[in-house]
C-alpha cells in the first residue's frame, strides 16, 4: 500500500495574472507574419486603411472541407447549416452556401439577409427565442424550419393558424445537463425535467404543425467532446420516444454549434491550437452517439451542425498599427493600437495572438496593448511578448473571423473595410469602411434644433 | 460550502469563471479536491481520501486544505450551502 501513495504537494491555486510569465515563455508569438494568402499587409493596409479586417477564402474552405470530411466519413447523412451571427456579411455567408451549407438564423434581420442571399426557405433554420408572428408566417409560408423555443412560440404558431398556407415545419430546442457548465437552460424546453416531451405531446396533437426535428445547441467554446456524446444521446432517446409514441419518424437532429475554435481563452496556460479538439473528435462523439442509439438504418436521422465559430475564427485576421508607446507609472510598457474592443469584441474574451508584420530582431519585451478608445476597459491584451514596436508599426491578430464583424460596436470610431482575399489570392472588399454619413443617414434632426449660436 | 456552480474546470487544472472572465490555474492535487467538492464530497470524506493516496498526514493535510478554502473564498469560487435542487 505504502508504496502505491503519491508524492504529496500542497494544493495551491492561483489567479492567471497579468504579468506571470506563459508557461511557455516567450516563444514564437513575435515571429513576424508579413504576408496573408499572397498578399503583403503593408499593401493591405495602404489599399484598405488600417485598420482593416481580412478574410482567407482559402482558409475558410479548407476549414468547411476538413468539418465536412470529418463527419460524413462517420455518419451517411450530414448537413451544415451556417450560422449567421458568427459572420453574416453576405459575402462569407456565400462562402458558406457554396460549399452546400444551409442558413441558422436567430432573428427577422438574419432571416431577411438569408432570403436576399438567394437562400431557398426550406434551406433556412429559423432558431431563437425572438420570432414575430408577422415573422414567424413568413418564414412558415415560405417552407422553412421553425426551431420552437418558448410555449409561448408554440401557442403562437396555433393562433396563426388561418394564416398559413402551409403546416409547419417545426422542432422544438431542448436544453439538458451534459456535465458542462454552465448548462444553457434558459433556451428552449428542459430535457430532464420532462418539458420537452410536454412540448412535443403539444404539437404531436396539433394539425397545423408537422414535428420534423429535434434542436439542441449546448454550449459555446466546449472543450470537451464528450458532452456532445452525452446530448446526441439523449436528442436520440428523445426522437425514439417520438417513434415509439406517435410512430412518426423524425427528419433530422440538429446538434446546434460550439465547437471551440483555435483561440486561446484569456488566461489559460494551453494555447488555443493545442487545446481546442479537432473536427474528428466531435464528430467521432456524436456520430458514435446516434449510432449507438438504436434506430433502425431507415430511420437515421439527418445530422444537422451549426457550427460557427470553428469554421471561421481561423480565416479572420485585423491588421493595425501602433499609434504610441508609453510607460505606465509601475514600469510597465504599454503600446497603443489604432484598433480597440470597440471593432476587437473578442478580446474580452481570447489572448489573441498578435504578430508585428515586420521582421525585428531578437529582442522583445513585455507589453500592455491598449485600443485607442477613451475608456479603461479597452485593452486588447493585458500582457503580450512582443518586439519593440514603434509608431506606425504593424501588427496582425490572427483568429478573429467569428463573431467581431458582427459583434463589433460603432463606438467612438468608424467600423473598417472587411477584405476578402479569394483562391486566386485576389482581394475584394466585401464590406465599406464606415463614413460619418453612414452613421449620419439614420439620424434626424428637428427643425427647432438645427441653428445655434455660440 | 461548495464550488460556484457555472465554474468550467478542465482536466489540465485550467478554472474559468465565466461570471467574471477570470481564470485560475491549480495543481493536480487541487484539481483533485476541487473536484471531490465539486461532487459534494464533505471535508472528512476528502481527507481521507487524499491522506489515503499521497504521502501526508492528517494534521498538514488539514492545515493546507483550510488554506486552499480560504484561498478559493477569496478568489469568489465558492457559494455557502447552495440548494441543491436547482
Ligand atoms: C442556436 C445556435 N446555433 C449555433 C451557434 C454557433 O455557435 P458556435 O459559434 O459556438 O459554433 C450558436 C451560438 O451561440 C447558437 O446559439
Amino acid at each position: 500500500m505504502y508504496l502505491t501513495k503519491k508524492q504529496y504537494e500542497r494544493p495551491v491555486i492561483q489567479r492567471v495574472n497579468v504579468g506571470l510569465m506563459n508557461k511557455y515563455g516567450t516563444r514564437t508569438e513575435y515571429e513576424p507574419v508579413t504576408h496573408i494568402d499572397g498578399n503583403a499587409v503593408a499593401d493591405l493596409i495602404t489599399a484598405y486603411g488600417s485598420p482593416v479586417f481580412v478574410l482567407s477564402e482559402k482558409t475558410i474552405r479548407a476549414t468547411f472541407r476538413d468539418a465536412n470530411r470529418a463527419f460524413k466519413t462517420r455518419y451517411p447523412k450530414v448537413q451544415f447549416a451556417w450560422s449567421y451571427k458568427t459572420n453574416y456579411i453576405s459575402a462569407v455567408c456565400n462562402v458558406f452556401h457554396q460549399e452546400g451549407s444551409w442558413a441558422e438564423v436567430v432573428s427577422g434581420f438574419e432571416y431577411q439577409k438569408a432570403i436576399n442571399n438567394g437562400v431557398p426557405g426550406a434551406n433556412i433554420i429559423f432558431n431563437g427565442p425572438d420570432k414575430s408572428e408577422a415573422e414567424l408566417i413568413f418564414a412558415i409560408n415560405n417552407g422553412s424550419l421553425i426551431h420552437i423555443d418558448h410555449l409561448d412560440e408554440l401557442y403562437l404558431i396555433k393562433e396563426i393558424e388561418p394564416q398559413l398556407q402551409k403546416r409547419a415545419r417545426v422542432a422544438i430546442r431542448v436544453n439538458m445537463d451534459t456535465g458542462v457548465y454552465p448548462a444553457w437552460d434558459r433556451f428552449g424546453f428542459n430535457y430532464e425535467g420532462g418539458q420537452a416531451q410536454d412540448a412535443i405531446n403539444k404539437i404531436m396533437l396539433n394539425t397545423n404543425m408537422d414535428l420534423v426535428g429535434l434542436h439542441c445547441h449546448i454550449g459555446t467554446f466546449m472543450l470537451t467532446p464528450s458532452a456532445y456524446a452525452v446530448a446526441a444521446t439523449k436528442m436520440s432517446e428523445l426522437a425514439l420516444n417520438v417513434k415509439k409514441k406517435f410512430k412518426k419518424t423524425l427528419e433530422y437532429i440538429d446538434m446546434g454549434g460550439g465547437f471551440a475554435s483555435r483561440n486561446t481563452l484569456k488566461g489559460s496556460y494551453i494555447q488555443g491550437a493545442d487545446a481546442a479538439p479537432s473536427f474528428d473528435q466531435y464528430a467521432e462523439a456524436i456520430s458514435t452517439a446516434i449510432l449507438n442509439a438504436g434506430f433502425t438504418e431507415a430511420d437515421l436521422p439527418l445530422l444537422i451542425l451549426e457550427t460557427g465559430r470553428a469554421l471561421i475564427d481561423e480565416a479572420g485576421f485585423l491588421l493595425g498599427s501602433v499609434i504610441s508607446n508609453k510607460r505606465l507609472a509601475d514600469g510597465r510598457r504599454a503600446t497603443i493600437m489604432n484598433f480597440g474592443v470597440n471593432i476587437l469584441f473578442t478580446s474580452f474574451w481570447y489572448d489573441h495572438k498578435i504578430t508585428p508584420a515586420q521582421p525585428f530582431g531578437q529582442h522583445n519585451e513585455s507589453t500592455v496593448l491598449y485600443g485607442p478608445l477613451c475608456m479603461n476597459i479597452d485593452v486588447i491584451r493585458e500582457n503580450i511578448s512582443l518586439p519593440p514596436l514603434k509608431k506606425n508599426d504593424q501588427v496582425v491578430v490572427h483568429t478573429v473571423g467569428a463573431y467581431n464583424m458582427t459583434q463589433w460596436m460603432q463606438f467612438i470610431a468608424l467600423r473598417p473595410a472587411v477584405v476578402l482575399i479569394d483562391m486566386n489570392q485576389k482581394p475584394h472588399v466585401i464590406r465599406n469602411k464606415e463614413t460619418p454619413a453612414s452613421i449620419q443617414k439614420e439620424e434626424e434632426m428637428p427643425a427647432y434644433l438645427k441653428e445655434f449660436k455660440i | 460550502m461548495s464550488i460556484k456552480k457555472n465554474i468550467a474546470i478542465s482536466e489540465s487544472g485550467f478554472i474559468f469563471d465565466p461570471s467574471t472572465g477570470n481564470s485560475f490555474t491549480t495543481n493536480p492535487i487541487g484539481l483533485e479536491i476541487l473536484q471531490l467538492i465539486k461532487e459534494g464530497r464533505e471535508q472528512n470524506e476528502i481527507k481521507k481520501h487524499i491522506t489515503a493516496g499521497y504521502h501526508v498526514d492528517d494534521n498538514t493535510f488539514e492545515k493546507d486544505f483550510y488554506d486552499f478554502i480560504s484561498t478559493l473564498q477569496q478568489l469568489k469560487l465558492t457559494v455557502e450551502n447552495e440548494k441543491k435542487n436547482d
